[in-house]
């Protein structure tokens, strides 16, 4: 938790000054009732009213004075959270784009939104709350207790009774209530997850009239979240009444107590309405600090997770910054490599051996599940293997940066994705001053020329969140083309023509092959006719390869290769 | 200012759902608002009490406060009850209008949901219902004590003397206009700030649940730049609202100053004219203090209430998104359709600027195989929407056994198909429960047979929990492939009479793809289907081949008729050995 506090750092200054402002600004508040005793005992006593409008001048002059030190303070304070809620957000959104595939499948992005978003607001709030208040409010409270020894030693210890028992009161009420709170965010990010998942399922849903089911799971996640918001509300609203009557006990007990001092002539009259009016005024404040740790509660349970996803370590490792200088060697080399999946019984893949040479074509297939994408995302690292190692241009991955190895590296995943802003701009993901040459060139070698001609304003075409206004197949083309903007030494096609039929997908291919003199291309299909006329051919069954070489030569020795391409092409297209 | 009524008009409709709630919460509110401010005035009738040494009264001391360790039991218990009322209200209504989001979301039209950024509609079902019932929490707490105790103190203090009251009367209301002076000036900084958090989220939904390809194109620079910008912003705005709607509270608190001091020399005054005791100033100054803080907060909970106010107008305006057409009084139960399918005359385009789909005519005889061909974005998805009734026709019909599907029910209509599309969707969830998706009453045998047909059954048992394994958020580890083979498996616990596979097999492998062809096949028998593929292959043995282009069908036969024709299927089919 106190992670977080080093976001501080940035605004010591102000997060110093807004609480000392603060105290201040209590301090000549604490003032005022002394100046009513005076006015009591003194003024009205011997019916002075010069007297008592020259303390009254004083007490406007003590307002204006803590009026301009609230005003600095509160500036200060403000300042000092939105920062330490900015940086926060920010550094909670580079480390979640730190983390790597394996997180992303652990956490699931539900809830790093749910943590970006809602839980950095609720801890910015508190932090803001906390410099305006938890300084101001002790300090009356503590204030008001030693004005109080001033007063009468006694007497006083009312106070110092009083105190520590509602402070224990208060930090049980925060101990129990923060998990609870905590609770709450998370039975959110539920209601955020059903709530996503009947977005994308839609038609799904629809299709297997489940609307009621689902409603009804929402139903109930709902009011799991009623349930639970009722059971921290609840337990946070006893504070108040405890509080109030804690005090008036001790106003009570004062006030006999006073009684008691003034009979034995210790202390004055006016001496005991001030004692009651500290209490009083120690009341008010507590009022505020109860709903002040009510929202503290709930920041903290915020902190809590945003700190826990900031604890996630990320699974793959950068390396420092220093530039790698390839070595002479293959483009791609897997050497005796085995990766599991976190949480999974079996590797995924195991004793994987080959090597890609630059400018060669290797095409993979195999069966469903049978590792072909997790071979390729292993190129970019996005996993870490667990035994073996996989080197690029004669380096192991894990000795580039990330940001070198990737930049190699153009991959088009199996989920045609798209983001919001211009056709243009999303090209230019690829290499971010291509040109408008560049990306036509690209478009055209991805077949999605006409698609762009098509639209309107071409180029500036607007995409939708997640490309939703394109089709799949356009999609996909779009996707291929943002992968060949960057011209990658390593061009990795992750089954990414599922969507094309068989015609654009030959097209696409030729035009791949003109390109690809320099580029080292993998194939990843289902389709024995896409990777054919591939350099090379791995074979993969069951995480493991069970075959390497050309069609020519599969076709002969290798058996699950026979059966894929028997169930595709017709017997005089195998030969 | 009108439309902030409608909204505020509809709040109050959800509350009085709670109208037991509101009541109690009001008069426990005013139980401990009258005590509240009752106990000063037994505790200024005690300190009077005590005059000066020698001249205490010890026994009509202990008697008031006696009297105050009950009230203020009774007042304490009052506000524990009051604040269990509200909370109950607050998340109850919180609780209505989510709960009616969501119900409002599954009768949209998909046009509406397919056109609609779904980052925002979290957002408002999420988000927007949160901040909502913060707002009005607060606003129950503070408001309503808040107006009782200004009323309470107002009385009392009348009752004490007259004079000075009036002078409390006077200066406080100061406070309200400094108050909405501000509030009147920060209300567009608030707007900016909710504005631009909108925008972040929006960002942040779209990037991090995308989080894969930022990475695989090594974008995470570039997403950090524009994140910054908006969180630059963000924090601009967020400073500006934050500090100027700050400046209220410190204001209002120093025009209470100056009513305090006011009443501390009027009070002096009246007491050296010996109308009023010094226990009833001490009463009073506690009065004016109580009496003005009420003002500080409710001007603290109108920028709440500005807030909740804009949030649940949001809400409301997704509420009040035209749902789908109910189905006719008179529509047809579908009981179980012979599978005759035919579309007539069909126009559909989903934008009326774009044609798409004219003059469509397609008859489907019960058991017949259909395939759709032909280049992406000729609308074979389409006809699906359209045959599933996810879109309906602009013009023309289409009629499942002779009736008119506009005359069927929805529910009915849609229990006659099976669907697959090549989009997966899974439900976070165990993979056994994904499975029964379709028919939740299925049992482990049926489910475990449903996945060995489907051929995912290998490659479920490799899984950690084997049918108990949960699928995380988007799949998590599976593969498309083996996403599809799962979806397959749903379809094949249903057995509908008509069958719509959309790319159903496009990331399985052919040889499994084969072997699961051959269950449907078995499953198809006298079953109507519609397979969208590209793999030829798959549908070389359809009894009818649709080949369309352009949103119209071009040719149309089985696939020997269509390649001794030598057209665009022929021209199709060859180009899958091409290179």
């Amino acid at each position: 938790m106190f992670r977080l506090f080093k976001y501080i750092k940035n605004y010591k200054k102000e997060s110093i000054l807004a609480p000392l402002f603060k105290f201040l600004e209590a301090s000549f508040e604490l003032l005022i009732p002394l100046v009513m005793v005076r006015i009591i005992d003194i003024g009205i006593k011997n019916r002075d009213i010069e007297y008592v409008k020259k303390m009254s001048i004083i007490m406007v002059i003590l307002g204006i004075i803590g009026l301009l030190c609230s005003l600095v303070a509160q500036f200060f304070a403000a300042k000092a959270a939105v920062g330490f809620g900015s940086s926060i957000r920010r550094d909670l959104f580079q480390h979640i784009q730190s983390l790597s595939y394996n997180e992303i499948d652990k956490i699931g992005s539900s809830t790093m939104i749910t943590r970006l978003t809602s839980d950095v607001n609720q801890i910015q709030t508190g932090f803001n709350l906390l410099l305006r208040l938890f300084l101001r409010s002790p300090c009356i409270v503590f204030g008001a207790m030693v004005m109080a020894f001033t007063i009468n030693m006694k007497a006083a210890f009312v106070f110092v009774v009083t105190i520590p028992v509602i402070s224990v009161f208060v930090l049980a009420l925060m101990i129990i209530s923060i998990p609870i709170y905590k609770k709450v965010q998370n039975k959110l990010d539920k209601v955020l997850l059903l709530t996503k998942e009947n977005l994308a399922g839609v038609r799904v849903i629809r299709a297997f009239n489940r609307q009621k089911d689902e409603s009804e799971a929402f139903e109930s996640a709902s009011s799991d979240l009623v349930k639970t918001q009722l059971m921290g509300g609840n337990i946070s609203a006893l504070l108040n009444p405890f509080t109030y009557v804690m005090i008036n006990l001790a106003i009570v007990t004062l006030v006999w107590i006073g009684g008691k001092q003034v009979y034995k002539g210790i202390i004055t009259q006016g001496e005991v309405v001030a004692l009651v009016n500290y209490m009083s005024q120690i009341l008010v404040e507590l009022v505020k600090l109860a709903f002040l740790i009510i929202m503290l509660t709930k920041s903290l349970a915020c902190g809590n997770r945003v700190n826990q996803l900031l604890q996630e370590e990320a699974s793959v490792v950068d390396t420092a910054e220093t530039k790698i200088i390839p070595k002479d060697g293959p483009s791609v080399e897997f050497k005796d490599v085995g990766f599991l999946y976190q949480g999974a019984k079996e590797e995924a893949l195991s004793n994987l051996t080959f090597v890609a040479n630059k400018g060669q074509t290797i095409g993979v297939i195999g069966g469903t599940g049978s590792g072909k994408s997790s071979l390729v995302n292993l190129i970019p690292r996005f996993y870490d293997v667990i035994s073996g190692e996989v080197l690029v241009n004669g380096v192991n991955v894990k000795e580039y940066s990330l940001q070198q190895l990737r930049s190699k590296i153009g991959i088009v995943p199996q989920k045609a994705v798209l983001f919001r802003g211009t056709i243009r701009e999303n090209m230019r993901w690829g290499k971010k001053d291509a040109t408008d040459k560049e990306i036509w060139e690209a478009l055209e070698i991805a077949q999605a020329k006409e698609i762009v001609e098509l639209k309107d304003g071409g180029l500036d075409a607007l995409v939708l969140q997640e490309g939703k206004n394109l089709s799949g197949g356009q999609r996909q083309r779009l996707t291929i083309a943002r992968a060949l903007v960057k011209k990658p030494e390593i061009l990795i096609l992750d089954d990414s023509s599922s969507a094309l039929d068989y015609a654009t997908d030959a097209k696409l291919r030729r035009a791949i092959q003109t390109i690809s003199s320099n580029t080292t291309v993998f194939l990843v299909s289902q389709r024995a006719a896409t990777i054919k006329n591939a350099d090379k051919i791995l074979v993969l069954d069951d995480g493991k390869i069970v075959g390497s070489g050309t069609h020519e030569q599969l076709i002969l020795n290798c058996e699950v290769y026979q059966e894929i391409c028997l169930s595709q092409l017709s017997k005089e297209e195998v030969q | 200012m009108s439309k902030n009524k409608i909204i505020i008009k509809r709040v109050i409709k959800y509350i009085k759902g709670y109208k037991i709630f509101v009541f109690t919460s009001l008069l426990f509110a005013a139980i401990s608002v009258a005590l509240t401010l009752y106990v000063p005035i037994l505790i200024g009738n005690g300190i009077d009490y005590i005059i000066k040494k020698d001249q205490v009264d010890f026994e009509q001391i202990f008697l008031i406060l006696r009297n105050i360790v009950i009230l203020v039991g009774f007042t304490s218990v009052s506000q524990w009850i009051m604040n269990l009322c509200n909370n109950k209200v607050t998340y109850g209504v919180a609780k209505n209008v989510r709960d009616e989001a969501f119900f409002h979301l599954e009768k949209l039209p998909l046009k509406f949901v397919d056109s609609h950024e779904h980052g925002d509609i979290v957002s408002r079902i999420v988000a927007d219902i949160d901040q909502f019932s913060d707002g009005l929490l607060m606003g129950f707490t503070q408001l309503f004590t808040g107006v009782l105790t200004i009323l309470g103190t107002l009385i009392f203090m009348l009752s004490i003397q007259a004079n000075i009251a009036l002078v409390v009367v006077c200066i406080t209301p100061i406070s309200l206009v400094v108050a909405s002076f501000i509030a009147k000036h920060t209300f567009s900084m608030f707007q900016k700030q909710s504005a631009t958090r909108g925008e972040i989220t929006s960002l942040i939904t779209e990037m991090i649940g995308n989080q894969k390809v930022v990475q695989a194109f090594g974008y995470e620079e570039e997403v950090m730049k524009r994140f910054d910008d908006v969180n630059e912003r963000l924090k601009e705005h967020s400073l500006k609202a934050v500090f100027y709607s700050s400046t209220t509270n410190p204001s209002t608190r120093f025009i209470n100053g100056l009513v305090y001091t006011g009443v501390g020399i009027f009070g002096a005054i009246s007491a050296m004219n010996g109308m009023i005791t010094i226990g009833q100033i001490t009463s009073f100054l506690s009065y004016a203090n109580q009496y003005t803080k009420p003002f500080n907060e409710i001007s603290g909970v109108v920028t709440e209430l500005q807030n909740a106010i804009a949030c649940a107008g949001r809400v409301f305006e997704f509420i009040d998104e035209q749902e789908e057409t109910a189905d006719f009084a008179d529509a047809v139960n579908l009981e179980h359709s012979n599978g005759k399918v035919e579309l007539k005359h069909v126009d559909f385009s989903y934008n009326q600027k774009i044609e798409l789909i004219k003059d469509f005519n397609l008859s489907v005889e019960p058991g017949q195989r259909i395939a759709i061909v032909g280049p992406t974005g000729c609308g074979k998805s389409t006809i699906i929407n359209l045959l599933m009734r996810f879109y309906d026709v602009d013009e023309g019909e289409i009629k499942v056994s002779g009736n008119d599907i506009r005359n069927i029910t929805r529910r009915s209509l849609r229990e006659n198909y099976g669907m697959v599309l090549q989009e997966t969707w899974l439900k976070s969830g165990t993979i056994a429960e994904n499975i029964a998706y379709g028919n939740p009453n299925a049992s482990m045998n049926e489910i475990v047979e449903a996945a060995k047909q489907a051929y995912a059954h290998n490659f479920i048992k490799k899984m950690p929990q084997g049918y108990e394994t949960v699928i995380s958020e988007d799949g998590g580890n599976l593969s498309q492939g083996q996403k599809q083979l799962l979806c397959i498996a749903r379809v094949m616990l249903r057995l509908p009479p008509i069958l719509i596979l959309d790319e159903a097999t496009s990331s399985i492998d052919t040889r499994t793809e084969i072997k699961i062809q051959k269950a449907f096949h078995k499953m198809m028998k006298g079953r109507t289907s519609f397979v969208v593929a590209h793999r030829l292959s798959t549908i070389k043995e359809a009894d009818i081949i649709l080949v369309m282009k352009d949103g119209k069908i071009i040719e149309q036969g089985n696939h020997e008729y269509l390649l001794e024709k030598q057209g665009f299927y022929y021209e199709l089919y060859h180009s899958q050995f091409a290179i």
